[in-house]
């Protein structure tokens, strides 16, 4: 296996830079996501305006693949209505279970493609969609 | 005398021979479990192509021939920890359920409100658990020994925590997490004294080092065939005779009774009231043989070997400032497990990069989440070693460190 489609540069770079690891002042959902067996523990925070998530931040500890894809998705759904950042949720949990042979499909996750290949270090799944759970957990 | 020669053994392991993504491969989980040398591996299909019947029920030859080999494996046992008599070992599935029985067939009968139940910190949730149920149910305390800034428990701890109400210390010998080897001899001596029980968890200790359970007094002690190059699925619980008497069972059904009536029963004497239904023997006839390769070999040496290895990793870890030693940095009462941080990386990401270049390690909170907590840390990494670690194997793992650290965009 190639560990530069893991650990690609966005991946790395979204997990350094912490631009969306914060408290937000005044939350409208604040919603837990946890790894029990590994130990990720993120909270995310969201601000609704009407049905547009307006900001979003999380904070909370884990692995390089469970942060950069916390980031990855705050950047992807900010801005974003309910509906379409439940449907992004979902088409990012269809493409790590490889259920979506349209690349096409997959080009509005944006940078969230870099967790395509994350099915080749199967141990490592649970932390790149933990975040996404939490998202939908926090907006259904 | 080095008898040891990891080289040598390595040749009995095959799944050593291969290689891991490309690399040659270091396995370095040995606490999670442990690998199989060609021996117990030939051992469990000479039963199957053999011997292999239903102990206890039949009166032909192969019902026979697995009776034989699962009172072999026994005896085998019984002479391994040294227990007095053979009817002291019962055969379960894991440490785990060896706990889980002592818990809910001494626990739920003899402990009382008010009563005090003590722990270490560094348990496995495997020793948590079980013990959170009893206390919950029958009202009593739940207390832990905590461990001092090089994570030992101190004889002024000891003798804080355990009371005249003592009634319960259930503590593992070696630390799955830390390698910190814990004082039993002192707890066990000491909690005597107070009038409690004492169960030890050995998961960890007795494939490393030898155990003597008549030496140590100690009333329980659990451990599991896999974590000593035997097959998962069957573990080990000694309790001593008088104690294992006057307990109920734990599971009932077929092969554990004496006499069975429409609304009641009696039940057949130890070990038998404590084996319900159809045993593991091909696990006893690995067992059996992985008792024998490492007796082959000599627990003291086994030990020795670990603790140059400890003290070979432990040297070169604490020259990286990087690295973080979670555990005794000393060689003091301490196995061959070094658990271990890493600046601004975290452990599986570690484990994640170690594997591609063939090095297996353990990433994770260990099933220790108290411990974690109490340490401030959410998860370690681990290396874990055996009979068939060499330097070389830790060379690979310091070289998979620097470029871990390489990955994350550090220098080495």
């Amino acid at each position: 296996m190639d560990l530069d489609s893991i650990y690609s540069e966005i991946i790395m770079e979204h997990n350094r830079s912490g631009h969306n690891k914060k408290a937000l002042k005044e939350p409208d959902i604040t919603e837990r996501g946890h790894n029990p067996s590994c130990g990720d523990d993120i909270t995310l925070q969201l601000k609704l305006n009407d049905n547009i998530i307006e900001d979003a931040s999380f904070t909370g500890v884990g692995c390089a693949i469970s942060q950069a894809s916390t980031s990855i998705m705050i950047d992807l759904v900010k801005g974003k209505t309910i509906e379409d950042a439940l449907d992004l949720v979902n088409t990012f949990l269809a493409m790590i279970k490889s259920d979506i042979d349209n690349e096409e499909e997959l080009e509005k996750l944006e940078d969230a493609i870099a967790f395509q290949n994350i099915s080749n270090m199967p141990a490592r799944v649970k932390c790149a969609v933990l975040a996404w759970h939490t998202l939908k957990e926090a907006l259904l | 005398m080095p008898k040891l020669n990891p080289h040598q053994i390595k040749e009995d392991f095959p799944i050593l021979q291969q290689k891991i993504n490309g690399n040659r491969l270091a396995y370095l989980d040995n606490s999670a479990t442990t690998l199989k040398p060609i021996q117990v591996i030939e051992a469990i299909s000479d039963y199957n192509k053999k011997s292999h019947g239903n102990p206890h029920r039949g009166a032909h030859k192969l019902s026979v021939l697995a009776t034989e080999e699962y009172d072999l494996a026994r005896k085998k046992v019984k002479e391994f920890i040294n227990a007095k008599h053979s009817e002291e070992i019962i055969f379960t599935k894991n440490t785990t359920e060896s706990l889980n029985l002592i818990a809910y067939s001494y626990g739920m009968n003899f402990i009382n409100e008010g009563d005090e139940i003590v722990l270490a910190i560094s348990e496995h949730h495997s020793n948590i658990l079980p013990w959170q149920r009893v206390a919950k149910e029958k009202k009593a305390n739940l207390k832990y020994m905590y461990l001092n800034a090089n994570s030992r428990i101190s004889e002024k701890e000891i003798k804080e925590k355990i009371t005249t109400r003592t009634k319960i210390i259930s503590i593992a010998q070696m630390s799955n997490v830390l390698g910190t080897i814990h004082p039993i001899e002192q707890i066990i001596e000491y909690g005597h004294k107070m009038g409690a029980i004492i169960i030890v968890d050995g998961a960890q200790s007795v494939p490393h080092m030898p155990v003597d359970v008549q030496d140590l007094d100690v009333d329980f002690f659990g451990f599991s065939a896999h974590k000593m190059l035997g097959p998962m699925g069957i573990g080990i619980l000694y309790g001593k005779k008088e104690l294992l008497e006057n307990m109920p069972p734990y599971l009932t059904g077929g092969d554990m009774i004496e006499y069975v009536y429409e609304q009641e029963a009696t039940f057949a004497p130890i070990p038998y009231k404590f084996e319900a239904g159809t045993q593991n023997v091909e696990g006893a006839v690995g067992l059996r043989a992985a008792i024998e390769y490492l007796e082959n070999i000599g627990l003291n040496n086994i030990q020795k070997h670990e603790e140059i290895l400890v003290e070979y990793a432990l040297d070169k870890m604490l020259k990286l400032p990087y690295i973080d030693i979670q555990g005794p940095i000393d060689l003091y009462m301490r196995g061959g497990i070094i658990s271990f941080t890493l600046e601004d990386i975290h452990p599986h990401d570690i484990a994640s990069i170690l594997d591609t270049y063939g090095i297996a390690i353990r990433a994770g909170h260990h099933c220790a989440q108290p411990l974690m907590n109490y340490l401030k840390i959410p998860a370690t990494s681990r290396i874990s070693f055996y009979l068939y670690n060499n330097t070389e194997d830790i060379d690979q793992f310091i070289e998979g460190i620097k470029k871990v650290r390489k990955w994350f965009g550090y220098g080495s």
